[in-house]
């Protein structure tokens, strides 16, 4: 207890850190995601299969080869940044792809006939999408969504194994290699950091789930 | 997608044509993105034959050993993946069970170790176990931490999936088994745990491709697998884009292998009729799952 007592500052900051990564990381993920996800069930095949390609790698490949190609890979062709930068937009990019898959089950669950309706009342593509599927369709997509934010938060910890240094993961790090603490309660209060952080997002996005579920 | 064209009636000439422009709009972006991609790699000297010629150049006089080194590392991941969803099937499965039989008064603690056990990253576990273990004098090779790491993590998600397919189950199949009098351990084991199998053997290899990812995390505790290893033969041939490439490429190939499998047991799960595809232990779930009679007859009830 004493550990986490003392280096409470050292876990404050690798938990805001980790927070930031998470915050960086889903704004660029659920963007893209959102665009993934259009381009999977858009009338152009192309696009579809270029949708389909893009969320068929990232899902096939791990997290980690990912931020190694970026992180070692890019700068071989003039592409310079920080750890931090190539760490969270790696991902980021690697999320979307979980994001897409969550907003298209979502879409899926959309019964056929709200479809039908809409265009038998003479709404466009763009109008039924956005009128009628999308609003069901976010609401089923709820629970998905909630696994791929949690996964997103789980996955920064790769970001910072793998250098980013002063998140969470980072704190891990130091405290037991360099200062040579004992490992239980330094992973103690880790754990609790990733906890703090887990628990209550899933909770409050499944107190949301309830509240907008669809009864069918 | 097909499962999605009910977004949009089936197109006309005119929509037809439109989507044409489209597609040709789109592939042209995409050419000239990839373009400018070659562009600045040629420029960079990145698509050099000394960065690419261990890689794929057999007359390289580092071709042999690269790849002798590089399939031991894959076989090293392989082992760790097949070893790791072995013990975390196992492990799941108790843990699912102690979940489904708890008395109330000791259940929240099951509950607590799931939830948490899934609530921190799996690099994390791995992390912790290569430094907690050897810290109370239980010192074990790197591939048995790794090992037992994964096993943790991805056992209790099986056990959720698993509690999942035993919660989705018809509750005539549980009422069925008590009333021909087994005991609420047989009916476990010889009515309700094959049946969650069988529609959870889809969910099973998907968790599968996740070890398989995740054994690249195996780096963070030094223990020689694919990524390591190409890690370890870039500080000798220096080629870091062309070499991490490639191991992706590799692990998506087994991963897309492994999805494609999975897909063809989702549909057979739908089909009656199909060929079984989960081996012998799929056929028997099958047999059991419309007709859970014959097994009470083999019982000799």
């Amino acid at each position: 207890m004493d550990v986490i007592v003392d280096n409470f500052d050292l876990f404050a900051q690798g938990w805001l850190r980790t927070v930031q990564i998470c915050f960086y990381a889903l704004l660029g993920a659920l963007p893209l995601g959102i665009l993934l996800a259009a381009a999977r069930v858009s009338p152009v095949p192309f696009l579809r299969s270029l949708g389909g390609t893009w969320v068929t790698i990232f899902m096939s490949c791990p997290l980690t080869v990912v931020l190694f190609f970026m992180a070692f890979g890019l700068p071989e062709i003039g592409i310079k940044g920080s750890y931090f930068w190539f760490g969270t937009i790696g991902l980021a990019l690697y999320s979307a792809s979980f994001v897409c898959e969550a907003l298209r089950s979502g879409i899926n669950a959309v019964p056929a006939g709200q479809a039908e309706a809409a265009r038998s009342i003479g709404l466009s593509f763009m109008r039924s999408l956005n009128l009628v599927i999308l609003p069901q369709a976010l609401r089923s997509s709820l629970p998905p969504m909630t696994n791929a934010i949690i996964y997103l938060i789980k996955n920064s910890a790769i970001v910072g194994a793998f250098g980013v240094g002063q998140d969470l993961f980072a704190v891990a790090d130091t405290l037991t290699a360099a200062r040579g603490l004992s490992a239980l309660p330094v992973l103690t209060g880790v754990i609790a950091g990733y906890l703090l952080l887990v628990l209550p997002i899933g909770r409050i996005l499944s107190l949301i789930e309830t509240k907008v579920a669809i009864l069918r | 997608m097909s499962s999605s064209s009910f977004l949009y009636d089936a197109l006309g000439p005119r929509g037809n044509r439109r989507v044409r422009w489209y597609s040709a709009a789109f592939a042209a972006v995409a050419l000239g993105v990839l373009y400018l991609i070659g562009q600045k790699l040629a420029v960079e000297g990145q698509l050099s034959e000394e960065k690419w010629g261990p890689l794929v150049n057999p007359s390289n006089p580092n071709f042999g050993p690269l790849w002798t080194f590089l399939a031991g590392g894959l076989v090293n991941t392989l082992i760790v993946a097949a070893l790791a969803i072995v013990c975390a099937l196992l492990f799941g499965t108790a843990m699912a069970l102690a979940r489904v039989t708890s008395r109330p008064w000791y259940r929240w603690f099951v509950v607590s170790v799931i939830e948490v056990l899934r609530g921190i990253p799996v690099v994390l576990l791995i992390f912790f176990v290569a430094r907690v273990l050897p810290e109370v004098g239980i010192g074990l090779s790197t591939m048995t931490f790794l090992v037992i790491g994964l096993t943790l993590y991805n056992g209790v998600v099986i056990a959720e999936i698993l509690r999942g397919g035993l919660q989705a189950l018809p509750r005539g199949q549980k009422e069925a088994a008590q009333s021909l009098g087994l005991s609420s351990w047989n009916t476990l084991r010889l009515v309700l745990l094959p049946q969650a199998f069988r529609m959870m053997l889809p969910a099973l290899i998907g968790q599968l491709i996740v070890v398989v990812k995740e054994t690249s995390l195996g780096f963070i505790i030094s223990y020689e697998e694919l990524l390591r290893r190409g890690q370890i033969a870039i500080q000798s041939l220096s080629n870091p884009l062309q070499l991490f490439f490639i191991i992706a490429v590799i692990y998506i190939i087994i991963n897309l292998g492994l999805t494609l499998l999975t897909r063809k047991l989702e549909r057979g799960a739908g089909k009656k009729t199909a060929k079984t595809p989960g081996g012998r232990q799929g056929a028997k779930a099958r047999r059991r799952v419309p007709d859970p009679i014959p097994e009470a007859r083999a019982l000799q009830l």
